[in-house]
């Protein structure tokens, strides 16, 4: 019988990017014995890829800007599918966290009178995103990690958690991994667990996302009972890299277009204008000469349509693409070469002139970049209560991109950092207090243990079968080709089945190389999680008929207004009796998916939405 | 309305010399694959990995340059796997990648890089001054561009700790890694001294703690460091000066003390460094100083990325403690 350690924790923080660091550092701050569990090495969490900034209405660079105004911003860029309680919480709370940052480290570029400076982005009214050049991801997951070392937090690093454990009453009560580096396995007891995993993006061919971002938060918390929502809400980005192949997908930073840059088709031209939908028409400049004038003042003009939502541009880019004014490699031009100076380019976008330069042989302040869409970041996940974060099982919470709700369908840019610190630090208190309260031992099920680690180790012991690499490649290809940025009814139900084949493939997966730092292996367990994301995103996909923000269907290419009042519920609704499917977790064919009111907005919210423009 | 899936070009083909074994040994391995255009180190392994060898361990995350971990010695030259294309490499000629070698191998192209973690634990935090009637009422602190910018140069460290692998001090004397901080810790003590808030004066710890005494400026981190920090020259140098000034300058010792921003000595500031906290949790026989077995055929620098240690015939690691000239 293979052996495993075991540890115990009040609050154990599944996650080390910005969500869990802060989560983490709330915890012990008030007292609690808190372990952080990350997948990677501490420091090394997809936080650090974010590059333009986080949106706080701190008015540094515009006094008029304030946090009802970013509500309303967020909510109007979320197409209203927000919890609004959320978006109200992160807006009003963001600017305390930007400043507390700073206090523990963060240094953000200045503005001439020395306070932090803020960058334009897409959705948002004023220049709102503190930032440090392009490198922002970097500097929150850097001064939170010294943060969490300064404050002696443990961290188990390349741990990989397989599954939640719940005690009899099933309340959420730790969980069961593995060491990568050893193979061992672990559990770790806890008397409230925070889920901070971050996105799904790994499951589709071309995306942002590093080999970290399989779901397992999603995936776990659903066969723990949870329930998710929004999961059809799938952000691409208007501005991947395309070209050389291999580096397709890397992200290129909003701040390229908030710092001036525009989108241009293969003629040359400045193709936004003839997008602009009706919900941003008024605030949306209508000529070349306008929108430039706004840069420099925003009350000179109106606001260039290179700034509008991300969903819009990434669907523009796509239109103009399959119109043929595309650029040779299938994206089109993102230029800022012509716009500012060389100088100021490589002041403001240091890490883009390297990523170009060296990757693509591009040289951004001579030359223009080509882009297009890539999968980036998941606005559904698990549902939360907005105040504490809790889901919908006791003894679990979640924050950062594993929550959904904040972002309705979709995100603004910069909203995503702001909420990882908004959040992660109410989950920290959320399971805190949870901790704090609650009375007796806690008893594990040594059934539960042994099933995840019997079935973990299976592959080992099949003299054939298949390569876990392959189903992954087909599963991205699946998910590239019928559930990408465009989607259509035939094609979902075709993914569908695909998504039933490739579980019944991967039930079947042969290994060898022991369990010690085996690549192999560490995909053939996060497998169960890819397969049940994109199963989640799939039915609400084919579920909710109508298009908005990231779900965009092309037999229902119009909003519905009545689909406006729902989100689509993913759950398995008894998973200890569920099917099994791939690896001892719940088959994929036992999750449901339901439609169910959005938290109604009280009047004087609603009102927020309008007068502020 | 499916999306589009564009496959590469094919031509010729790429031989991979990779290492493969553990702290009990190894050897390299050759892997001979299509070569695709535009590709990287890291795209290669990965498709060794994807057809030949599952378990052909390699540590990455971001594939961008900005995460820091897919670091190794390829064709001797410690760098990212994932900023080093394969078309800038030696053509026809077998590509050799080898772990770092100044840390033990957990296996393949894995080393144990807990050494690094072990040694922030012992850098003491920033403890920022308190804000100004001003500030307070501004919301924030203030802070001039010109003087966070210092700071900002290496705060861009992505931690891959290639210039701790490629510092002779630890690369080929493991005893000196218990009182020595590496360049990476370095630029991070430097970044906290320059750091406009901060009131810890770190100038005795580095020098007693952390060894900057043993750094013989021969610029091995900087020629290295994916970010171009200029570590040696905008961090190590500047921060012997301040340590030989803060040991032999009375005037200077005066004057710092008589400014308004007065600094905690370094008892103070070394009662805050978390080391004595609970240690991060490690994987049994993963770390906490006990170095396991190197390996046996280790990889050497096949071309040396930097020029001799500098030539004054002590540069064996074992560096007289001031070096500073």
């Amino acid at each position: 019988m293979t052996e495993y350690e075991s540890h115990e924790f009040d609050v154990v923080i599944i996650g080390a990017g910005g969500a869990g660091l802060r989560a983490a550092v709330e915890a012990q701050t008030m007292g609690l014995k808190t372990a952080v569990v990350c997948k990677s090495l501490l420091g090394k969490a997809h936080t650090v890829m974010a590059e333009g900034g986080m949106a706080a209405a701190m008015g540094n660079v515009y006094p008029e800007d304030n946090w009802k105004v970013h509500f309303r911003d967020t909510m109007r860029g979320g197409k209203l599918l927000n919890n609004y309680r959320m978006a109200e919480l992160h807006a009003q709370e963001a600017p305390d966290r930007v400043r507390e940052l700073e206090a523990w480290g963060a240094l953000f570029d200045r503005t001439e009178d020395g306070l932090i400076l803020q960058r334009d982005f897409g959705g948002h009214r004023y220049a709102r995103l503190a930032h440090v050049g392009d490198r922002t991801g970097l500097e929150l997951i850097r001064t939170m990690q010294q943060k969490a070392v300064a404050d002696g937090m443990e961290v188990f690093m390349e741990l990989k958690v397989l599954r939640l454990l719940h005690d009899a009453d099933g309340v959420v009560s730790g969980l069961v991994g593995y060491w990568r580096p050893t193979g061992t396995f672990v559990v770790i007891k806890a008397k409230s667990v925070v889920m901070a995993t971050g996105g799904v993006g790994k499951s589709w061919m071309y995306t942002s996302n590093s080999w970290e971002s399989t779901g397992d938060g999603h995936a776990m918390a659903l066969w723990a009972g949870a329930d998710l929502i929004d999961m059809e809400c799938i952000q691409f980005h208007p501005t991947g890299m395309v070209w050389p192949l291999s580096v397709r997908g890397i992200l290129v930073t909003e701040g390229v277009r908030g710092d001036g840059g525009v989108l241009r088709n293969s003629e040359g031209t400045r193709f936004m204008f003839d997008y602009v939908p009706d919900m941003f028409r008024a605030e949306t400049a209508d000529s070349e000469d306008e929108a430039d004038m706004w840069y420099d003042d925003h009350t000179a003009g109106r606001r260039p349509p290179e700034l509008l939502p991300r969903d819009e541009v990434a669907r523009s880019i796509n239109s103009e693409v399959k119109a043929g004014r595309g650029s040779p490699h299938g994206g089109v031009y993102l230029d800022i070469a012509t716009r500012r100076t060389a100088e100021d380019i490589r002041r403001r976008l240091p890490s883009m002139y390297h990523q170009f330069k060296e990757l693509a042989g591009v040289d951004i302040t001579a030359e223009a970049m080509e882009v297009g869409p890539t999968c980036h970041y998941i606005m559904g996940g698990v549902r939360v209560d907005a105040d504490s974060t809790a889901a919908t099982v006791p003894g679990l919470f979640a924050a950062g991109e594993v929550a959904g709700g904040m972002h309705g369908a979709n995100r603004l840019g910069g909203n995503s950092l702001s909420d990882l610190l908004v959040f992660g630090r109410r989950a920290g208190l959320g399971a805190a207090e949870f901790a704090s309260t609650r009375t007796g031992g806690i008893d594990l099920d040594e059934g539960q243990i042994r099933a995840a680690i019997d079935a973990a180790v299976a592959p080992f012991e099949r003299e054939s079968g298949e390569n876990p690499y392959d189903i992954q490649q087909d599963l991205q290809e699946t998910m590239q080709r019928l559930v990408g940025i465009i989607r259509t009814g035939s094609e979902l139900e075709e993914a569908l089945v695909k998504l039933e084949e490739l579980e019944d493939r991967a039930s079947d997966i042969a290994l060898t190389g022991g369990t010690k730092y085996n690549p192999g292996w560490n995909l053939t367990t996060d497998l169960p999680s890819m397969l049940t994301v994109s199963r989640c995103t799939t039915m609400g996909a084919l579920n909710r008929k109508e298009s908005r923000g990231g779900q965009t269907r092309d037999d229902f290419p119009k909003a519905d207004p009545e689909m406006g009042k729902v989100n689509f519920v993913e759950r398995i609704p008894d998973p200890s009796a569920a099917r099994r499917g791939v690896g001892g977790t719940p088959s994929v064919r036992s999750i449901t998916s339901q439609p169910e009111a959005v938290p109604v907005m009280p009047d004087d919210m609603k009102a927020l939405l309008e007068e502020a423009l | 309305m499916a999306g589009e899936i564009i496959r590469s070009n094919q031509s010729g083909e790429v031989t991979m010399r990779l290492w493969r074994g553990d702290d009990t040994g190894g050897e390299f391995v050759e892997y001979v694959m299509p070569a695709q255009e535009g590709e990287v180190v890291l795209d290669v392994i990965h498709r060794v990995q994807a057809t030949e060898a599952p378990d052909l361990a390699c540590r990455w995350n971001c594939k961008a340059g900005k995460c820091g971990s897919c670091s190794a010695e390829i064709n001797g030259r410690p760098a990212l796997m994932c900023m080093t294309r394969m078309d800038t490499l030696p053509q026809g000629e077998a590509v050799t990648v080898a772990p770092m070698r100044a840390f033990p191998i957990l296996r393949d192209l894995v080393t144990d890089v807990s050494y690094n973690f072990e040694v922030a634990k012992r850098i003491p935090p920033l403890s920022a001054r308190e804000k100004t009637e001003d500030e307070e009422e501004a919301g924030g602190y203030r802070m001039a561009q010109i003087d966070v910018e210092r700071s900002q140069e290496f705060r861009k460290c992505i931690e891959c700790f290639l210039c701790q692998d490629v510092c002779h001090v630890v690369r080929d004397h493991e005893e000196n890694k218990t009182a020595y901080a590496g360049p990476r810790f370095f630029i991070r003590s430097a970044e906290l001294e320059m750091h406009p808030l901060d009131t810890n004066d770190r100038r005795q710890l580095l020098q007693e703690d952390q060894g900057l005494g043993k750094c013989n400026i021969t610029k091995c981190c900087t020629e290295v460091c994916p970010e171009h920090i200029k570590i040696t020259d905008n961090a190590i140098i500047p921060l012997k000066e301040r340590v030989v000034d803060a040991k032999y300058d009375p005037v200077a010792w005066l004057g710092r003390k008589i400014r308004n921003r007065s600094k905690r000595t370094a008892d103070e500031a070394g009662a805050e460094a978390p080391s004595s906290g609970p240690a991060a949790v490690m994987p049994p026989g993963g770390a906490h100083g006990v170095p396991l077995p190197h390996l046996v055929d280790a990889p050497v620098l096949a071309t040396a990325p930097v020029g001799p240690p500098a030539a004054d015939g002590d540069t064996d690691g074992a560096a007289s403690d001031d070096t500073t000239a």
